[in-house]
């Protein structure tokens, strides 16, 4: 079997004394939706700060398509081909819309026209055409965060890393974002590794689930496996959750 | 540049049409004064561009501008007075000179990952330091002064820099217009997107793709080239320099006024800056001059109170709430920039 | 070069720097917790200048004495100026806030400007000719009382940070906004409270300072200046530091004097500034940024 597209071998990072994460290993294979939860403090958002480059793993490595990616600066590593949203969306406020996109567009395409030109088709995508013009700052919360999957996408990444897409969008909204991810890994054979506390998105999503305590990985495997094991449901889930 | 002719709204177009008209008739019209005083915005209307590049596209804020306009003048003065160098030659070392200025401090600032405050506060020392240097360094005048030969004001030799007053407001109108031809394209390219997204947000820009060390770099080392320009036409126009005045940290604060008064980040804010300013500040002059009253310090302290009341009251700037009054903004796709 | 001028030299730019200190205190104490760059800081330290050059003028008061009611006066200056102007403006973007006090300076410096004239003033104290001598030393008498009264001032504001419960209240609001408002600390107030501490400190400082040197209006800048390079050597955050910074920064200062010409001392304070923020941006006593 060949090498997960997204492969991290037994990663650690400590903040002045603090534990974060501890040797986590774990894989994503090219074309999968995977999911890594856990409870708050767990590590996730640290392991997805270090795949993209922000901050380096004190132990570890970490590969994408057959490279080495860690210790590579946030903006090589997307080049590389993954794109990333963030926890707290951040838009580019006193940019429109469409600006936000072609930003994220201009990182494949030196040509401004084309850039707009792809930008435009990504934001049909994602629903959000009409409001192109708009500053970015004036969008309501789930169309922050689908700008912000938008900008990503502009990247053209091979693997999208989405931290807490839902957080903060109703049961409808998430429906539909989750419609949007299956239809972008559907169509586009797009690769997504997702941080995610609501789990009616990570069950209708993910082929598999890692789960992170205190740093440390305790479980991997398919939704049902996960959503089972003893000590998934004694840190997180809870017995209610089965 | 066609494309943005269509999408520029009518009235705009009209606007900029008639206010090339104005300037390009001014000195037929006017008395020494008056064009004086208009080469002078038109002075601050450049400046104030250039500054405007480094703090208003890329958000890297720049508190020692006086720097690269004294590196400028100096340069091209030493090189005419010293070897007798015409300053259209002696531009491109002026230039040079500044723009290596300018990537030392950014790399000495950038590499270390020093922003906001910290950036601005290096870029005082660095202008105040070389304040310092520039009035020991005998070769160029120290602290006495460099001078350079007047020339008579009736051959008007551009190459040269020598000539009539009305010569001197044509080049600073010629600069002013390229710059903002210049700004207006550099916006819309590549360059212009990624200094505005590190602007917003240099972590997200980063996950982009963005090199946020280069453009950076990029936008600190043009700002610089482009104010070296209007250091070597402040030497030849006022045909002297003192360290004291030109590296000044008041020189740098006048600098900034402008784009700020203006609106810091558009296109024509530094321009409507620097005639507000200059316009008002002149006025109150002559004002005080009418009562007799000749206080130092005055036309300071106005400058002050304009811009607390800007940045209490429109901390944009004057224009992008004017422009939106007139009906000026443009309708492109996806930008509300002007 | 004699052994002995160099000492006393150092000497006399160790304890300028005591109150140099005490001025950097001030701005510590804002930026650390108000995290504001009051960029009018060196304007204010003038205004306190003149205001002993004035009530020494009139009254014929000896600054030691005027100081207390001057750095009541600005203490209540600064709580109005962050209360009312700034405190608006936390959450706006750095540079605003920064412009915003740079506005205030700019206002500050000319009005000083327009009142007083360029032409530079002292106060002419009984004692401010005299020394006293410590074996092969010569210290001045204004020196070395200014500064022992800057010392005493530092170490006062140190136990009250230290032991009471507002000064308690206060380092909680500049370590975490977020948590000290969340446990109930009137945030804002404690934000107005602090930048009136500051300025009182450069009240005191300016009177101490006038002792020192002859003041002009266009000295303010230059402190300003002078008073962010000390804390940053010195370390944000740390009151020592401010200390620590500020006698080198006095000792950096009178040796470049003495070795190289007077106008060059300050080119040695920018340097270091320089450096530090190149090689240890959190200063010598400060935390890890």
């Amino acid at each position: 079997m060949s090498e997960p597209l997204l492969s991290v071998h037994s990663v650690s990072k400590s903040f002045r004394g603090l534990r974060a994460v501890s040797e986590a290993s774990f894989g994503v294979e090219e074309g999968h939706i995977v999911a890594l939860i856990g409870p708050n403090g767990a590590g996730k958002t640290t392991c997805f700060n270090m795949i993209a480059g922000a901050f380096v793993p004190d132990a570890g490595e970490i590969r994408f398509a057959g490279r080495r990616i860690d210790g590579m600066r946030p903006d090589q590593v997307c080049l590389a081909g993954i794109g990333r949203t963030f926890q707290l969306v951040r838009p580019f406020a006193g940019l429109s819309v469409l600006d936000n996109v072609i930003v994220g567009a201009l990182g494949r395409n030196s040509s401004v026209v084309v850039a707009r030109r792809k930008a435009h088709a990504i934001l049909e995508r994602l629903g959000l055409a009409e409001k192109r013009d708009q500053p970015a700052s004036a969008l309501t919360l789930p169309d922050r965060k689908r700008l912000e999957v938008a900008r990503a996408l502009a990247t053209e990444p091979r693997l999208l890393l989405l931290d807490e897409a839902m957080a903060g969008l109703r049961p409808t909204e998430t429906d539909q974002m989750v419609a949007v991810f299956r239809r972008l890994s559907a169509e586009d054979g797009l690769t997504i590794l997702l941080i995610e506390h609501v789990m009616r998105a990570v069950m209708a999503l993910s082929r598999e689930i890692h789960v992170l305590h205190h740093g440390v990985l305790i479980a991997s495997g398919s939704p049902d496996e996960v959503v089972r094991h003893p000590a998934v449901l004694d840190c997180y889930l809870g017995e209610e959750a089965v | 540049m066609k494309a943005l002719l269509f999408v520029t709204p009518k009235r705009a177009l009209v606007l900029m049409a008639v206010l090339a008209v104005i300037s390009l008739v001014l000195p037929a019209f006017t008395n020494a004064y008056v064009l004086s005083v208009a080469t002078l915005i038109l002075y601050f209307a450049y400046l104030g561009q250039a500054w405007n590049v480094m703090m208003g596209f890329c958000g890297q804020l720049s508190l020692g501008h006086s720097l690269y306009v004294g590196i400028g003048a100096y340069v091209s003065a030493a090189l005419f007075v010293h070897y007798g160098i015409p300053p259209w030659l002696g531009i491109w070392a002026a230039v040079l000179a500044c723009m290596a200025a300018g990537a030392a401090i950014g790399v000495l600032a950038f590499r270390f990952g020093i922003g906001g405050v910290y950036f601005a506060l290096l870029t005082i020392a660095f202008a105040e330091f070389t304040r310092i240097g520039f009035d020991h360094l005998d070769w160029v005048g120290g602290s006495g002064g460099f001078f350079l030969p007047v020339a008579q004001r009736d051959i008007n030799d551009v190459l040269a820099l020598r000539g009539s007053p009305v010569m001197f407001y044509y080049v600073m109108l010629v600069l002013t217009v390229a710059a903002f031809a210049f700004c207006t394209w550099l916006l819309r390219t590549r360059i212009g997107y990624y200094w505005q997204a590190i602007r917003e947000d240099p972590d997200a820009a980063q996950a982009l793709g963005i090199n946020t060390f280069r453009y950076k770099m990029l936008a600190v080392v043009i700002s610089a080239g482009m104010s070296a320009l209007s250091g070597v036409f402040f030497a030849f126009y006022y045909n002297n320099l003192f360290p004291e005045q030109i590296f000044n940290m008041s020189r740098s604060i006048e600098i900034i006024l402008g784009p700020i008064i203006g609106g810091v980040g558009t296109l024509f804010g530094p321009i409507l800056g620097a005639v507000v300013l200059t316009v008002l500040a002149d006025g109150i002059t002559e004002l005080m001059a009418v009562f007799g009253w000749e206080i130092p310090g005055v036309k300071q302290v106005f400058y002050g109170t304009c811009l607390l009341v800007v940045i209490v009251f429109l901390p944009n700037g004057i224009w992008p709430t004017l422009a939106r009054r007139l009906g000026l903004e443009r309708k492109e796709e996806g930008r509300r920039r002007v | 070069m004699p052994l002995e001028l160099v000492a006393n030299v150092t000497l006399a730019g160790l304890l300028t720097g005591l109150v140099y200190g005490l001025m950097a205190l001030g701005l510590s104490v804002i930026f650390g917790v108000v995290r504001v760059v009051n960029f009018a800081h060196g304007e204010m330290m003038t205004i306190a200048m003149y205001a002993a050059v004035m009530l020494f003028g009139t009254f014929r008061l000896d600054p030691f004495i005027t100081l207390i009611p001057v750095a009541a006066a600005f203490f209540a200056f600064g709580y109005a100026l962050q209360a009312t102007l700034i405190n608006p403006f936390i959450t706006r973007p750095e540079h605003t806030q920064f412009m915003l006090v740079l506005a205030v300076a700019i206002i500050m410096v000319n009005a000083l400007l327009m009142a007083f004239g360029p032409d530079a003033r002292n106060v002419p104290v009984e004692y401010a000719l005299d020394s006293f001598s410590v074996g092969p030393l010569l210290l001045d008498t204004v020196r070395v009382y200014a500064a022992l009264a800057a010392l005493a001032i530092a170490g006062g504001l140190f136990l009250f940070f230290k032991f009471t419960a507002t000064g308690g209240a206060i380092r909680a609001c500049a370590d975490n906004y977020l948590g000290a408002k969340v446990v109930g600390l009137d945030v804002k107030k404690y934000y107005a409270l602090t930048f009136g501490i500051g300025s009182a400190c450069v009240g005191a400082a300016g009177c101490l300072m006038v002792l020192l040197v002859d003041v002009t209006p266009l000295l303010g800048p230059g402190y300003t200046l002078l008073a962010f390079i000390i804390v940053i050597v010195g370390g944000l955050g740390s009151m020592a530091g401010a200390l620590l910074g500020g006698v080198l920064i006095g000792i950096s200062e009178a040796l470049a004097g003495l070795f190289f010409s007077p106008s060059a001392k300050s080119m040695f304070s920018f340097a270091l500034l320089i450096l530090v923020l190149l090689f240890r941006p959190q200063g010598l006593l400060g935390k890890r940024l």
